[in-house]
C-alpha cells in the first residue's frame, strides 16, 4: 500500500516553504501533494519517493507528522474517466483525493483515501473492473 | 523519613499551647519593634495580653502585600539590620520587589522546615538532591539547598536552565531527588526523551515540585516520564520561602508546619474565616520568625484546610492542592477561571499535550478566551474533520469544567514557549486595550 506523508501546519507565512526546504535538503522528491486548510491550520498531504526519510527529517525538524495508507489508482485520461471510476465505488466514502503531476502510459494517477475497513472492497471492485492500483514501489519511482 | 518527630507528630493540644505561647511572644515583639504593627494592633484595639489561645488569632488584623511595598524595603523588619544575615526578594513583576530579611535564627528555622519537607518527600541523608530551582534573590534554590545540607543529602546546586547539561549531571551523578518547578520538570522530561533517555537511565526516586499551581494530571505525566514519585511543596518568600508545607507519601494535601506557620482559610471578599474543607484564600501567621514575622498574611493563594490525622503519623494539618491565586484568577464574562482548571480539563483529553497557553482578548464588549494547544503526534490526523473533532472535545472538556465556551486553536509542536521558571500561561490582551 502506498504511504502518504501528512504534516500539520499553522496558517503562518513561511511554514510550507520550511517543509519543502527540509525535504529538499534531505533529497526527498515530492510526487503529488494537496493542502486541506481551515482558517487556523492546514494539513499538507504528500506522496514522496522516500516516505521514511520524509517522516524522519520532518519530525526532527519539529513538525507534527503522520503516515497514512492510500490507494494510487490509474484513471483513463479522457473526459469522464474519473467520473466512471468514482461511480464504480458506489457507497464507499472517499475521504479525499488528489492527482499526481505525471501520467503513466497515458493514464492519470489519482490518490484515494478511504477508511481502512473499506480498502479491501475498493481493491476488489477496482480489480473486477480492470482498473489498476499502482504498487507502492512503482508510485515512489514515478 | 520524619525529620523532627517531636514537632511533626506532636499531640494536638500540646501544639495549640505551643502555638499560643509563640503567638503571644510574636505579637509582643512586633508591638515593641515595628511601628506599623504597633499602629495596626492599636487600630483593632488589641493588646498583646489579649492573646490567650491560638483561637484569638481572629482578633488580629490582616497583613497584605501592599503593606510590604508601603514599608519598602526594611520598614517591617523586627530585627536591626546588624542581625540580618540575608535578604531575598520576590520578582516584583507588578511593582517594587518585596524584600524579606532573615536573621541567622530564621535561616536555621528555614533549613529545619526544608529538611522536614525533604523528609516528607521520601528523602534521607543518603540521597543526592539536584536543585534546579533558580538561585539568587528567588528563595527556591537556596531554600532547597540549605534544607538538603541540613538533611545531610549530597546537594547539586544546578540552578534552573541549561537543560541538556542538567540532564547529563542528573544521569552521571545519579541524582535521586529532583527539585524544580513542575513546568520545568516537564521540560526536563521532554528534553530527556528527545535525547533518547528513558526513566531507567536515571536513579531518580522523588521530585519536589512547587512555586506554581499544577494539576494531578501533570503529576502523573512527570511521574511517568521521569520514573519518580512527585511531591508538591509550598512556600512563599514573605513567609520564609519553600518549606512552609509539603506533601508526604499519602499525597492527600500538603502538611503545613503549623508550629511555625499557622494557617487559616478566609473568604477573600469578606475576610471571614471559613470552615475546614472549604476553599478560600490561605492566610498564614508566622509565630517563630525573628526578622519578618507577618501576622495573618494574605497569600492570595486559593486552598483549603484538612485537620484529620494523616496515616503518615504527622499531626500537622494539610492544605489542599493550590487552586490558583486570587490575583491570577481570570474573570471571563463574569466567570472566575483559574489556569489550573483549564490544565486539568486539557489533561483529561488523552491526546492533548500539557503545553498550552491562554490568550484573553476583547471582541466588542465580549471577552474571548483562546486556548492554544500543541498538536502532538497523538493528536495529529490527516483529515480536517478529525482535528476539528479534537478541538471540539477539548472545548467541551473546558466548558464542562469551567462553565464557559472557549476557542481552541491547535498549534505546531514546541511553538509554545517552554519556561525555565514559573510557566507564563496567560496572555491577557484586554489590559492593553
Amino acid at each position: 500500500m502506498t504511504k502518504q506523508v501528512s504534516v500539520f501546519l499553522e496558517n503562518k507565512s513561511g511554514r510550507l516553504a520550511e517543509v519543502c526546504q527540509t525535504l529538499g535538503k534531505n533529497g526527498v522528491n515530492i510526487r503529488a501533494l494537496c493542502i486541506a486548510d481551515t482558517s487556523d491550520f492546514g494539513i499538507l498531504r504528500m506522496i514522496v519517493d522516500t516516505p521514511e526519510v520524509a517522516v524522519r527529517c520532518l519530525r526532527d525538524g519539529g513538525f507534527s507528522v503522520g503516515e497514512t495508507s492510500v490507494l494510487a489508482v490509474e484513471i483513463p485520461d479522457v473526459p469522464g474517466g474519473l467520473g466512471g471510476v468514482i461511480s464504480l465505488l458506489g457507497n464507499v466514502n472517499v475521504e479525499y483525493m488528489y492527482a499526481f503531476f505525471t501520467t503513466v502510459e497515458g493514464n492519470a494517477v489519482v490518490v484515494f483515501r478511504v477508511s481502512e475497513e473499506e480498502i479491501p472492497s475498493v481493491v476488489e471492485i477496482l480489480g473486477r473492473n480492470n482498473i489498476r492500483i499502482l504498487p507502492a514501489e512503482d508510485v515512489y519511482s514515478l | 523519613m520524619i525529620w523532627d518527630p517531636y514537632h511533626e507528630c506532636m499531640d494536638l493540644e500540646q501544639r495549640r499551647e505551643l502555638q499560643a505561647h509563640r503567638l503571644r511572644e510574636t505579637v509582643a515583639r512586633l508591638s515593641a519593634n515595628v511601628p506599623f504593627y504597633r499602629q495596626a494592633f492599636r487600630d483593632v484595639d488589641v493588646q498583646p495580653q489579649d492573646i490567650q489561645s491560638i483561637d484569638d488569632l481572629a482578633l488580629l488584623p490582616f497583613t497584605v502585600k501592599d503593606d510590604l511595598r508601603d514599608n519598602y524595603p526594611y520598614g517591617l523588619f523586627a530585627s536591626p539590620l546588624s542581625e540580618v544575615v540575608r535578604v531575598h526578594a520576590s520578582s516584583g513583576t507588578t511593582g517594587k520587589p518585596t524584600v524579606v530579611g532573615y536573621t541567622a535564627e530564621d535561616i536555621n528555622l528555614w533549613a529545619e522546615c526544608m529538611a522536614r519537607s525533604i523528609g516528607c518527600s521520601g528523602g534521607t541523608p543518603h540521597d543526592t538532591l539536584q536543585v534546579a530551582y533558580g538561585y539568587g534573590l528567588f528563595t527556591g534554590g537556596l531554600g532547597l539547598h540549605y534544607g538538603g545540607e541540613r538533611m545531610g543529602c549530597t546537594v547539586i546546586p544546578m540552578s534552573s536552565g541549561n537543560t541538556e547539561r542538567q540532564i547529563m549531571m542528573m544521569r552521571d551523578l545519579g541524582s535521586t531527588i529532583l527539585a524544580c518547578t513542575p513546568s520545568y520538570a516537564l521540560t526536563v522530561a521532554d528534553v530527556a526523551a528527545d535525547m533518547g533517555l528513558q526513566p531507567e537511565d536515571f536513579k531518580l526516586k522523588s521530585g519536589i515540585f512547587g512555586a506554581e499551581p499544577w494539576s494531578e494530571s501533570s503529576r502523573q505525566a512527570v511521574e511517568e516520564k521521569l520514573g519518580l514519585s512527585a511531591h508538591d511543596i509550598y512556600g512563599l518568600s514573605e513567609i520564609i520561602g519553600p518549606g512552609v508545607a509539603n506533601e508526604c507519601s499519602n499525597k492527600g494535601g500538603l502538611h503545613i508546619f503549623d508550629d511555625h506557620f499557622v494557617p487559616e482559610i478566609i473568604n477573600p471578599e469578606t475576610g471571614e474565616v471559613l470552615p475546614d474543607g472549604e476553599y478560600g484564600e490561605l492566610v498564614i501567621t508566622c509565630i517563630t520568625k525573628t526578622c519578618l514575622p507577618l501576622i495573618r498574611y494574605r497569600t492570595r493563594d486559593i486552598s483549603c484546610l484538612h485537620r484529620d490525622i494523616c496515616p503518615c503519623g504527622r499531626t500537622h494539618p494539610r492544605i489542599g492542592r493550590l487552586q490558583g491565586r486570587t490575583d491570577d484568577m481570570l474573570i471571563i464574562r463574569g466567570v472566575n477561571v483559574f489556569p489550573s482548571q483549564i490544565e486539568h480539563a486539557l489533561l483529561s483529553i488523552e491526546e492533548a499535550e500539557p503545553h498550552y497557553q491562554l490568550i484573553v482578548r476583547r471582541e466588542g464588549h465580549l471577552d474571548v478566551l483562546e486556548v492554544q494547544v500543541e498538536v502532538s503526534g497523538e493528536i495529529f490526523a490527516d483529515t480536517v474533520r478529525r482535528l476539528e473533532e479534537v478541538e471540539k472535545r477539548i472545548a467541551h472538556a473546558i466548558r464542562t469544567t469551567v462553565g464557559i465556551g472557549v476557542e481552541v486553536k491547535l498549534v505546531e509542536p514546541k511553538t509554545i514557549a517552554r519556561s525555565e521558571g514559573k510557566a507564563k500561561r496567560v496572555i491577557d490582551l484586554r489590559k492593553e486595550e
